[in-house]
């Protein structure tokens, strides 16, 4: 009995101690999961970084259904984590209650705008990497039909979709591009049998290179795209490896940057609206060894140009949520 | 729409039929034996991960095949112990495997290849490869049903022909051997069966156990033909259409074939909205397509489309007289 008391008096000794010391960041991976090729894996590459270059240790949580979002999210302000980030516009709601309960506590959010004095949001130019990867998908394709598969639909992942179709339409305007999103509740992020068979479905329509921005059932997309013998661009991270030599590039969005920022910055996050695009390397396309073999120097030549004029502003790409329109195609 | 989407059609109908049909034959046997199963779902779940996995490891997919057969027995075999043997409530038991099949595939995939729950992707030989049948180059260039056989027919996984070929067997064994004749008798009348000296519990685990391994097949083609890998919760509610296609078959082999060819259907329309819109000229809405499988299945219970009538013992353990 006394050992046990002297062991859980040390335990809870080492407990306040830790509590004491520097407050640990914390992140949150929405639905995905952490380990979708994707979106959230970036979140996770970019929080190891950050625990590898400094040391220091991280809280994590993954969710695991709808139901948890706030009580996940209180868990984790409630503990001490300092500041807390989460991957994913569906926390928008529950950070704008949860938020004000915990003044002190700094929070960021990914994909999302959520206005309150202790939150940072970070928003992407998804529609400009788009755009470059619809540029490259149009000079890839031989049938002159390209694909898109979004995952959720939302605003975001037609923005994604718009920036796409008009890049298509800027290197050939008489192109086709089908439009297909995987379902309309959060399961449709992680379900590759579906991303498969649509796959498969643009395919018979014509499709000969295929963009998928759907999260862990884009996996499914780029395995049947590979199976059927035609290309396929992975989104968020680079997704070239998955199949090499079959998928064309991947549109880049450095999720992982802007974790390994806001857990740098600490408990001196500065809160307000962080928006990265093109300009600031907050997306891009990704080039490696795994498709060199497919992009011609010429493609790249084509896709920087407008690149670099997206950059200096010449060239402006319509942001689909802006005004919930598309002039390159119909959602 | 012209023939070549319709085919498109028909051949991803049959890709999504598969699964739905094996899981579907699964229930009709443990059903008629007068065991509900509500855990199809979580054999499948079991049977995609052991196939998933072992084919990653070892690069078979026959080995894989065996895999989930065996992952899925184990399911089996506690669904029986628990709701025969110890004659406990059988919906309960099904559940409860579900529930620990969700939790326990993911546990065992991340502990083995720590890629978050799912397995490496696999590759040549691991997968599941389609075949193309005798004939289907040759017959190419034949109209209406050249192309048929070749897009549609030929060129789909093995376990799709197998799961096809589990049709006629099925109603082989049910209505045309001894064994068939007393299965259904012990889902009928299982007094009359103990009384005629056959073992009750004998026939119910025997049919338990054909669940198990048809359970096994559906997951391995999830996992090594339909995908490449396991993922969480891939199965996603397969199992529990399954249970509505053999309602709607009204626990019967051949129009289980028909039912799981339909709510294939239905599900290759809903990803194609583009192709509904055309036919039906107005919009309609991709969640009613996914839902039209319960809703006939809810007509069906209503008494709409004849009478279901589910075998009279089921859901019953059977307590021997003393």
């Amino acid at each position: 009995m006394t050992v046990m008391k002297t062991l859980m008096g040390a335990a809870a000794t080492l407990a306040l101690g830790a509590a004491a010391a520097v407050a640990e960041p914390a992140i949150i991976f929405d639905l995905g999961g952490k380990f979708d090729k994707s979106f959230n894996e970036a979140a996770f590459n970019g929080a190891t970084r950050w625990a590898q270059e400094t040391g220091g240790t991280f809280k994590e949580l993954e969710m695991q259904s709808e139901a948890q979002r706030e009580q996940a999210l209180r868990r984790l302000a409630e503990s001490g984590a300092n500041p807390v980030v989460m991957t994913g516009f569906a926390f928008g709601d529950v950070l704008n209650t949860v938020a004000p309960d915990f003044p002190d506590t700094k929070f960021a959010i990914i994909d999302m705008v959520v206005e309150q004095p202790n939150v940072k949001s970070v928003v992407f130019n998804e529609h400009e990497g788009s755009y470059l990867v619809g540029m490259m998908a149009a000079l890839a394709s031989k049938t002159g039909t390209v694909g898109f598969i979004g995952g959720m639909d939302i605003p975001l992942i037609r923005k994604f979709g718009c920036g796409y179709a008009q890049g298509v339409k800027a290197v050939n305007p008489d192109a086709t591009v089908i439009l297909n999103m995987t379902g309309t509740t959060p399961a449709a992020w992680n379900d590759p049998v579906k991303g498969a068979e649509l796959a498969k479905g643009q395919k018979a329509q014509g499709a000969d290179v295929i963009y998928a921005a759907a999260g862990g059932t884009g996996v499914g997309v780029l395995q049947a795209a590979a199976d059927e013998g035609i290309l396929s661009i992975g989104v968020d991270s680079n997704q070239n490896y998955l199949h090499p030599g079959k998928v064309l590039t991947s549109m880049l969005k450095r999720v992982d940057n802007a974790v390994y920022e806001a857990f740098k910055e600490g408990e001196a996050l500065a809160p307000g609206i962080n928006v990265m695009g093109l300009a600031n390397d907050g997306v891009g396309y990704a080039m490696d060894e795994h498709n060199a073999a497919l992009v011609t120097p010429e493609m790249q030549a084509t896709v920087d140009e407008a690149a670099a004029k997206i950059k200096s502003g010449e060239l402006a790409v319509h942001d689909y949520m802006s005004d919930n329109t598309c002039p390159a195609a119909t959602f | 729409m012209d023939y070549a989407t319709l085919l498109q059609l028909l051949d991803t109908t049959l890709r999504f039929a598969t699964p739905l049909l094996l899981a579907c034959l699964a229930g009709l046997y443990s059903e008629r034996a007068g065991v509900f199963d509500i855990g199809l779902e979580g054999k499948m779940l079991m049977a995609a991960m052991s196939s998933g996995a072992v084919a990653a490891l070892t690069g078979s997919v026959w080995l894989g095949l065996l895999a989930a057969i065996g992952g899925s027995l184990l399911f089996a075999l506690v669904h029986g112990v628990a709701s025969i043997t110890f004659r406990g409530n059988q919906l309960i038991s099904g559940v409860a495997l579900n529930f620990i099949a969700s939790g326990i595939t993911v546990l065992v995939a991340q502990s083995l290849f720590g890629q978050g729950g799912r397995t490496p992707p696999l590759t040549g030989g691991a997968r599941s490869n389609p075949v193309i049948l005798p004939f289907a180059e040759p017959m190419r260039d034949v109209p209406v049903i050249g192309p048929l056989y070749y897009e549609v027919i030929s060129g789909h996984s093995p376990l799709v022909y197998l799961a096809l070929l589990m049709v006629p067997v099925t109603w082989w064994v049910l209505y045309r051997t001894r064994f068939g004749l007393r299965l259904r008798a012990v889902g009928e009348n299982p007094a009359a069966v103990d009384t005629a000296g056959v073992s009750v519990r004998g026939l119910r685990f025997a049919a338990v156990m054909i669940t198990g391994v048809l359970c096994g097949v559906a997951g391995a083609y999830m996992a090594t033909a339909l995908q490449a890998g396991f993922g969480r919760e891939m199965t996603a509610g397969r199992g529990y259409i399954a249970l509505a296609a053999l309602i709607f078959a009204k626990w019967r082999p051949w129009a289980a074939l028909y039912a799981c060819l339909l709510f294939g259907f239905f599900q290759a329309l809903a990803l194609r909205p583009d192709v509904v819109e055309g036919v039906v000229g107005v919009k309609v809405p991709v969640p009613a397509l996914d839902a039209l499988p319960y809703v006939l299945t809810v007509l069906v219970l209503a008494g709409f489309v004849g009478k279901a009538i589910p075998p009279r013992a089921g859901g019953e353990p059977y307590v021997k007289e003393r």
